[in-house]
């Protein structure tokens, strides 16, 4: 509703097509607004998040990119007061029809937070929990199998193999945060949500999760919220920027850092708000 | 330099620390004053705690020994069972207080006039007799025998043998006369008076012979009575508060129910059980007197607890760990049952034992339901009328009796004893399952 106001987004939706050139897009979003109590925090968000890529939302304090990223997987809904209103589409199924169950998508959709929040249970509980809920595991040696493949692709594994029974919550923050991203690809998503996985982790654990996002991006779609440009720059293919509830532009990674066509966008990628 | 900064409007360096030097005394001593004040808080607090629980034992320590008599009791024929059936119900109407009689009879001869007999047989208990029966009762190949026995010695002697009496004042003002004394000496320089352990205390009910009296019937009651109210109020408390905490929506009617139960929590107990009298007895019927009901209307008062309690625990779960169960797929339930509700169980058990200690010392809405009813049989089962240790507490500190008085601080320091295990039972848990994260 609000796009019109910012030709160039419109410029997306119409002329240029968001999508990557070969790939599907696994996501497809659609005039998205959020309201918390009545006050709007999303104003007609049109996004497309492309299969096997790393999407990023950048943009100042409150811009909404967390508020977006949590309609994909609708974490909204437990919020009180929280609705939200146009399409967001999953593999061309609208996720928030009454035949998408919130359970069902949340395995499709897994998500990691912006501070790691192991159970207070063990390494092992902790990646075995999703797969024992949906029923994705019969008996002990599949469970084994299955939690050694999921700390294996998050690169804990050789970390933490002698010591699967130990509390993950004894873990160092770094480590956290891999055994989070772990426990959200043991129930094999299709889609990977990641809330500023970094910003409570120093230069060399969020070196070693970014690397691991890369690699991650083979098999899962990855969409990342972030607050560092640099990283946003690194990680992703594609970067979305938000701005007052607004997404301002959208586009390749390269293009926005280098040639961006917003004013607004160029402030912010250069420091001069935000 | 130093006119650049008197330049921008800031004072000098060395003039904010002597600014903040001068003041630093007043500070400290302030901070002194208050360490002080709290320290004397915490003395004044512990005095009391001391002089009451030293008070208490004091007083009632001396209700765990029972004086004993040896006599030489000769179990005759003719007088329990003339027609050698032992059958129970001969056994039981025997005249077993003739036996005693004629013991002390034969141990002090000299004793000649009624009036000082009558006397001289009240040296033992009242309840003797009884004592004598169950002997015989478990073993009746005593009959025909001659055996000397140790027999409770009545409440006086009692308090006599444990100094209770001032044998200096005059004669009238003491409750033992000359010749009971001297009785009492002569059998204690026969070596036929000591003092044991009083397990009668704790394996007797109720009395109106203090030596006699117990506080089992008092326990099993409490026990009962608290096993009713923990069976209906754990349940229904920690349902209501996950409920309320987890599902219920935010709006005025959830409010409602906030606002009632913190004022469910303030209501005075007495009033609960009015309520217990009015709608348990009065209107379902149920029996009077009795743990059952006593239990229901001790849950009610402690629920409102339990829900409080159980909520601040759930409230106190990182929402973060709901959002990770959440993220990975988990229903409303499973977050609840598998990782809410176990890590807010420590508090929920800490709020429900502190809710149970408090049932176990309550009496007033008790008194209500008639548990203050003087019951000497054990309660068997929930329904069989009991009174309760606070109760017993109350009853027996108005007991006219010099006896009861130890056995009313025997009874709070039981009843203190059950309360610390409980709220040390809540300690335990809480350090033992608490995580942390």
């Amino acid at each position: 509703m609000s796009a019109h106001k910012y030709s160039s987004v419109q410029n997306i939706d119409n002329s240029t097509p968001v999508v990557d050139r070969n790939l599907k897009p696994k996501i497809t979003a659609r005039s998205v607004d959020v309201f918390y109590s009545g006050k709007q925090a999303l104003f007609g968000v049109d996004l497309e998040i492309g299969s096997q890529t790393v999407t990023s939302l950048i943009g100042p304090s409150g811009c909404g990119k967390s508020t977006f990223l949590r309609c994909m997987n609708r974490m909204n809904d437990v919020i009180e007061g929280c609705t939200v209103t146009g399409t967001i589409k999953l593999d061309g199924n609208d996720i928030n029809s009454s035949d998408v169950d919130v359970v069902q998508l949340r395995a499709l959709v897994g998500m990691v937070f912006q501070k790691p929040n192991p159970f207070p249970k063990s390494i092992y509980d902790n990646v075995a929990y999703g797969p024992r809920i949906h029923g994705l595991v019969s008996g002990s040696s599949e469970t084994d199998e299955i939690v050694e493949n999921s700390l294996r692709r998050a690169g804990l594994w050789d970390e933490v193999k002698e010591r699967l029974q130990e509390p993950g919550t004894g873990l160092s923050g770094g480590q956290q945060q891999r055994l989070c991203i772990a426990r959200a690809i043991a129930v094999s998503p299709e889609v990977i949500l990641m809330d500023e996985p970094c910003s409570a982790l120093d230069p060399i654990a969020t070196a070693i999760i970014e690397e691991l996002i890369d690699e991650l991006r083979e098999n899962f779609t990855i969409v990342i919220v972030t607050h560092s440009m640099q990283q946003a720059a690194r990680v992703s293919q594609r970067t979305a920027f938000f701005h007052l509830g607004n997404l301002v532009e959208f586009g390749d990674t390269e293009l926005i850092f280098t040639n961006p066509r917003e004013q607004r966008t160029q402030d912010y990628i250069t420091g001069r708000f935000g | 330099m130093n006119d650049t900064i008197m330049d921008s409007g800031l004072r000098p360096s060395r003039e904010t620390a002597n600014i903040v030097r001068r003041g630093l005394k007043k500070r400290y001593a302030a901070e002194q004053r208050f360490k002080l004040y709290g320290l004397l808080a915490v003395c004044a607090a512990l005095a009391f705690l001391v002089i009451m629980l030293g008070n208490i034992i004091y007083k009632g320590h001396t209700a765990f020994i029972q004086t004993e008599v040896k006599l030489e009791i000769y179990f005759d024929e003719d007088v329990i069972d003339p027609t050698g059936k032992r059958d129970e119900q001969t056994l039981r109407g025997a005249d077993y207080g003739r036996l005693i009689k004629t013991s002390l009879r034969k141990q002090f001869p000299n004793v000649q006039k009624r009036r000082d007999k009558r006397k001289l047989y009240r040296i033992v208990s009242a309840g003797s007799p009884f004592e004598l029966y169950r002997m015989v009762q478990k073993d009746p190949s005593l009959i025909g025998k001659t055996q000397a026995i140790w027999i409770s010695a009545a409440a006086n002697i009692d308090i006599l043998n444990k100094g209770g009496i001032d044998t200096t004042r005059p004669e009238t003002e003491r409750r033992v006369n000359n010749k009971e004394i001297s009785w009492y000496e002569n059998l204690r320089e026969a070596g036929l008076i000591r003092a044991d352990f009083n397990t009668r205390f704790f394996t007797a009910g109720d009395s109106r012979d203090p030596e006699q009296a117990g506080v089992l019937g008092a326990v099993i009651g409490s026990l009962l009575t608290l096993a009713i109210t923990l069976l209906l109020s754990f349940p229904f408390g920690v349902m209501a508060a996950i409920y309320l905490e987890e599902f219920a929506p935010q709006n005025r009617w959830t409010d409602i129910i906030e606002v009632n139960i913190n004022n469910l929590a303030a209501v005075p107990s007495i009033v609960f059980g009015l309520l217990g009298l009015a709608v348990f007895l009065n209107f379902f019927g149920l029996p009077r007197s009795a743990p059952l009901v006593g239990g229901m209307v001790l849950a009610l008062m402690t629920l409102p607890t339990i829900i409080i309690a159980s909520r601040a625990a759930l409230k106190s779960v990182p929402p973060s760990i709901r959002e990770a169960a959440l993220g990975v797929g988990a229903s409303r339930m499973q977050v609840v049952t598998d990782h809410v509700a176990p890590l807010a169980m420590p508090g929920i058990l800490t709020g429900t034992i502190i809710g149970m200690a408090r049932a176990l010392g309550e009496s007033a809405p008790l008194l209500m339901i008639g548990m203050v009813a003087f019951i000497v049989d054990v309660p068997q089962s929930p329904t069989d009328p009991a009174t309760v240790l606070p109760v017993q507490v109350y009853l027996w500190a108005d007991s006219p009796e010099r006896a009861f008085v130890e056995r009313t601080s025997a009874a709070i320091i039981v009843l203190i004893g059950f309360l610390v295990c409980m709220n040390l039972t809540a300690q335990i848990l809480r350090q033992k399952f608490e995580k942390h994260w």
